[in-house]
């Protein structure tokens, strides 16, 4: 299981800020090792945000996304106390879920 | 004659006005870093050393199985709130002026039961290997965030510490003839796109010291203050510095202690 | 099995399901609920032709109602900040390209009702190129474009 993501979320007039930090590597697939040989590409290639069990962003990587993938999002109908949950998945078929409750 | 006169006062007029252009373009390439470096500011990937250095201070290890929680920096037995503001400083129980690192070695060592000779050798991660000693010092030091650096030097061995490490700055030797200054003494200057500190002004001084240590984009890593001041004696071409040795604290003293009164910022985030 | 194979088959049988799977066993969704599967095809397109073919697009015209912020200058190109947010109606989804990386799309986002059409993330460029928005609102694409300078990266710092 990956490490734990950094997640804040706060409200402010009724639009809820949500800022998410994963660990990953991000391998691209193109790079070489010491010993010459190509890293296998290492990469989350889908995330998903639920507030509720509803679903409020759903993003897809390729390996351009930089190392320790960062995101922001907005969304509304939510409140203060109220938990938002992210989970990644990636091409090794690693996961990882945290939730952050809405400040 | 008055032709030449003009052309000498065209020439003039024209060299001046490109170096203004170039100033000009050189001055807004430096604005977009600075825009650059404030649009990445949020989200410091150093979030997990912190994270995972908690973890470690309060986790078993070494042959004394034993965790940090008893670890002196300098306020008491297990304070780390606001420690790294004050460092370094002069430890009486081992009769010497020690920076964080130094003194994170003293308790592996005093409490863990390491050796200091074996966690230093290998203090200094890259990719494959993250060492216990680095995400120490990123929760460490994330605990002055905010606080006014006020760094002694009340102690003889803190005054003496500062008066050898401002002497380190400027002492020139290696094969290029290099010191400190040479690249930290003078204002406006850069390598490729990166300004150069200058060390012998407070507020330059403040605002590198404060955001250090920090995780190094382009390397993917966090980096603790010893490996920057290892990597400065290394483009220095200086022999390789040992990990927390005294010239090390004693530089790390006298850049601390200029940078007094500024709050510490770290850790920061680096190209 | 070594993890070359298993990145292989995880790759193969698309880690959409993988994801899908892992949210129902956690019981985060309802069976049944609608789910997009991973763009293996435009994850891995190298041209920016295909790559807006296997996204559907066959025309996107630019729009002045799409902003997309991306710094000038990047002092690095391994961390390049994207932001983009627009003010059309009913913004769907958020691409964001990048025209002279070896695979031009770095990150697809599905915005659900209720979600704004803003995104800000982080890619990757191996040199100065173009970075690329393209916005799909009330079934319709658009796009807007912007070079990035990337720098070599110096020493000390």
């Amino acid at each position: 299981m990956g490490g734990p993501m950094k997640i804040r979320a706060s409200i402010k007039d009724g639009v809820t800020e949500v800022k998410v930090l994963m660990q990953h590597e991000m391998e691209t697939g193109l790079r070489k090792d010491d010993a010459g040989k190509l890293v296998p590409a290492w990469i989350i290639t889908e995330v998903k945000a639920l507030h509720k069990g509803r679903t409020i962003l759903e993003g897809q990587f390729g390996t351009a996304v930089s190392k320790n993938p960062y995101l922001v999002f907005h969304f509304k109908g939510a409140a203060k106390g109220e938990k938002v949950t992210v989970i990644w998945v990636d091409n090794r078929g690693d996961t990882r879920s945290d939730e952050a409750e809405i400040s | 004659m008055n032709n030449l006169k003009m052309a000498a006062l065209a020439f003039a007029i024209l060299s001046l006005s490109v170096m203004a252009e170039e100033k000009s373009a050189e001055g807004k390439a430096a604005d977009e870093i600075a825009k650059y470096r404030e649009m990445i500011a949020d989200g410091n990937p150093a979030e997990f050393d912190e994270m995972r250095g908690a973890e470690i201070w309060k986790t078993s290890a070494g042959p004394k199985q034993a965790n940090l929680e008893l670890c002196n920096l300098g306020k008491g037995p297990g304070v780390v709130k606001g420690v790294y503001a004050e460092l370094p400083r002069y430890f009486p129980d081992t009769k010497r002026v020690q920076d964080l690192e130094s003194r994170l070695l003293t308790c592996m060592s005093s409490l863990q039961g390491f050796t200091e000779k074996e966690i230093a050798d290998k203090a200094i991660g890259n990719v494959n290997r993250k060492p216990a000693i680095e995400a120490l010092v990123a929760y460490v030091v994330g605990q002055s965030k905010g606080m006014p650096m006020a760094v002694s030097t009340r102690h003889p061995k803190e005054k003496e510490a500062y008066e050898i490490g401002r002497r380190i700055f400027f002492y020139r030797a290696g094969p290029y003839d290099f010191s400190c200054a040479t690249c930290h003494g003078q204002s406006n200057r850069r390598i490729r796109m990166q300004d150069l500190p200058n060390f012998t002004l407070k507020k330059e001084t403040q605002l590198a010291y404060t955001t250090w240590p920090a995780y190094r984009v382009s390397q993917g890593l966090f980096r603790s203050f010893q490996w920057r001041i290892n990597d400065c004696f290394r483009q220095q071409r200086f022999p390789e510095p040992q990990y927390a040795s005294e010239a090390t604290v004693d530089l790390t003293m006298f850049l601390a202690v200029n940078s007094n009164g500024a709050n510490y910022d770290g850790p920061g985030l680096k190209r | 099995m070594n993890t070359d194979l298993i990145r292989r088959k995880a790759l193969k049988t698309g880690s959409s399901l993988a994801l899908f799977g892992v949210l129902g066993a956690i019981g985060l969704i309802r069976p049944g609920l609608a789910h997009a599967e991973w763009k293996k095809a435009a994850f891995e397109a190298k041209t920016m032709e295909e790559a807006l073919a296997t996204l559907g697009v066959a025309a996107a015209e630019s729009s002045a109602a799409i902003h997309l912020s991306v710094p000038e200058i990047a002092e690095n190109g391994a961390v390049v900040p994207v932001t983009v947010t627009g003010s059309l109606a009913r913004m769907e989804q958020i691409s964001i390209l990048v025209d002279k990386n070896p695979n031009m799309l770095a990150a697809h986002f599905v915005f659900p009702e209720g979600t704004e059409g803003f995104v800000t993330t982080r890619v990757k460029m191996s040199q100065t190129a173009t970075v690329i928005a393209l916005v799909k609102a009330d079934g319709k694409f658009y796009r807007v474009s912007k070079e990035v300078k990337v720098t070599a990266g110096g020493c000390g710092g």
